[in-house]
């Protein structure tokens, strides 16, 4: 098994392991904004209740979700060994450097808006996640069966001004780390080919780094319009 | 042109160097920028002081060797050229130039602009060669290689190892220079040989030396004095990933 550690432990197995986790972050996030679309429902939040007692229900979701958060910690613990590693590459720093004629601001930056996004997903699970598995979260009834009404939570939190200004400033966050990140991702593992590269930075470009953070921004912002009559 | 040099002056390995500011009065626009150079240590030396050292050889941009980091940028404003390829119309009379070493804990500054970087011998020595029989020569059609093969080969022997990869990259990764040598042979028939372990060795040895990972910024194919493609670095950890997955070293 030696051959396994000291692949991983490359400076580019360290970059697999960077790829594989934040393209499988990648991936959640279509999964989470598609069900999390239900909170558009005009139903009093009937169908968003039960899209969440499905996630916490099944068991094949309840697998991949523990997959998830070992990502999560996998990819920040990495990007710290990685960013310790290459700032140590370059003992003494440049006097006088141009940076931005060679490469754009995001990937320059992943390491910062990383750190956002982990701040973010701290505040995120911590309103959300923690209060649905161990808070007291107000129950809905539905055709005779009892749900969690994490609705309400919603509610509550997104009615908050300064707390839908930190979800749209992390998800412009988000937007940046994946315009560079999705793509970046299958270079490490080698995937680069004139026929596929052009569609991994499209997707990477309009759906990963500008769709899926704007539906993700257009919820907080919907649902304070509506709590405070708005629309 | 009247031109403000600010240049990194060090003794040697063991102290510290710091920027020293000088004026230059009578500079013509078609000077080459090490000939500029040459005018400036030609003052220093009638002045009795000591010259700025920096590596230069071939300054037709072939060796590799004028490694320089001008006003921010490897090898200066110009993209796809060398130092001794860029002229003095590049700049405007009048400009202060900051002209500094490469930067990277794998180059350590020998003095003044002169850094080591011998870490790139070690990496090809490791595997950037192929094995060839002595003797009579094949004939020259006997091994078919398809002409877009035998571009991408030659894209990637263009790799003047002079190091701008690694002074641009803000990791200083030297994952462009490998790529290109590990490419250069990975793709023709006669690198087949020695494919896998060449992809490991020079890997290993990549990282031994200090250089750091690949952020895929880009910054080294827009510096390279060659225009060398990121596609050679994709095509890098295809190989390292393939020889890992394949080849009988258990060890690592
Ligand atoms: C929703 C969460 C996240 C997603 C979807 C995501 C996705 C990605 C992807 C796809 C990459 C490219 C990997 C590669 O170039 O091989 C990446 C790189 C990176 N991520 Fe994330 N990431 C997320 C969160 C984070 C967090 C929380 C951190 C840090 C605490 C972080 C730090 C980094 C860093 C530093 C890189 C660059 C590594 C390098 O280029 O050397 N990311 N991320
Ligand atoms: S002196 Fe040879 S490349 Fe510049």
């Amino acid at each position: 098994m030696a051959w396994v550690t000291q692949t991983l432990s490359s400076s580019l197995g360290r970059k697999v392991i960077m790829s594989l986790t934040g393209l499988f972050l990648s991936s959640f996030l279509i999964v989470h904004v598609a069900g999390n679309l239900q909170l558009f429902k005009s139903d009093g939040g009937r169908a968003f209740n039960e899209y969440t007692y499905f996630m916490t229900h099944n068991p094949l979701i309840i697998t991949i979700s523990y997959l998830l958060y070992t990502s999560i910690l996998v990819h920040a613990l990495m990007s710290i060994v990685l960013t310790r590693h290459n700032q140590a590459s370059r003992p003494v720093k440049y006097a006088y450097g141009r940076p931005e004629a060679n490469s754009t601001w995001s990937s320059r930056n992943m390491g910062i808006l990383g750190t956002v996004l982990f701040l973010f997903i701290v505040i995120h699970m911590r309103t959300f996640w923690y209060e649905m598995h161990f808070g007291s979260v107000p129950m809905a009834e539905y055709d005779g069966k009892q749900y969690k009404d994490l609705y309400a939570v919603v509610l509550e939190a997104f009615s908050q001004w300064w707390y839908v200004l930190l979800y749209v400033i992390c998800m412009v966050a988000l937007g940046y780390h994946l315009v560079h990140g999705f793509q970046s991702g299958f270079q490490s593992l080698g995937i680069r080919h004139k026929k596929y590269t052009p569609i991994i930075e499209f997707l990477g470009t309009f759906v990963f780094a500008i769709l899926i953070p704007a539906l993700f921004a257009a919820m907080p912002i919907y649902v304070f319009l509506q709590v405070h009559g708005i629309i | 042109m009247k031109i403000t040099l600010k240049v990194w002056r060090q003794k040697n390995s063991n102290t510290p160097g710091k920027l020293v500011e000088y004026q230059l009065d009578n500079i013509s626009p078609d000077m080459s920028f090490l000939e500029m150079f040459d005018v400036l240590n030609g003052e220093l030396t009638k002045k009795g002081e000591e010259i700025i050292a920096f590596d230069h050889d071939c300054r037709e941009g072939i060796c590799g060797s004028c490694s320089m980091y001008i006003n921010g940028r490897a090898h200066g404003p110009q993209t796809g050229s060398t130092t001794c390829q860029l002229h003095m119309r590049s700049f405007s009379d009048g400009d202060t130039i900051v002209v500094e070493p490469w930067r990277a804990r794998a180059f350590p500054v020998i003095k003044d602009l002169m850094v080591d970087r011998t870490a790139f011998d070690r990496i090809a020595q490791a595997g950037g060669y192929i094995s060839v029989n002595t003797g009579s020569a094949p004939d020259a059609n006997e091994i078919p290689v398809p002409r877009e093969v035998a571009d991408t080969a030659m894209d990637a022997a263009q790799c003047i190892a002079c190091g701008a990869c690694v002074a641009a990259c803000k990791n200083a990764s030297a994952m462009l220079y490998v790529a290109a040598k590990v490419s250069h042979f990975a793709v023709l028939p006669q690198g087949q040989a020695e494919r896998t372990m060449r992809a490991e060795r020079m890997v290993a040895q990549m990282d031994t030396e200090g250089f750091g990972a690949c952020s895929f910024t880009g910054a080294c194919s827009v510096e390279c004095p060659k225009s060398i493609s990121l596609d050679h670095i994709a095509r890098l950890n295809r190989e390292y990933l393939g020889a890992k997955l394949t080849s009988n070293n258990v060890q690592g």
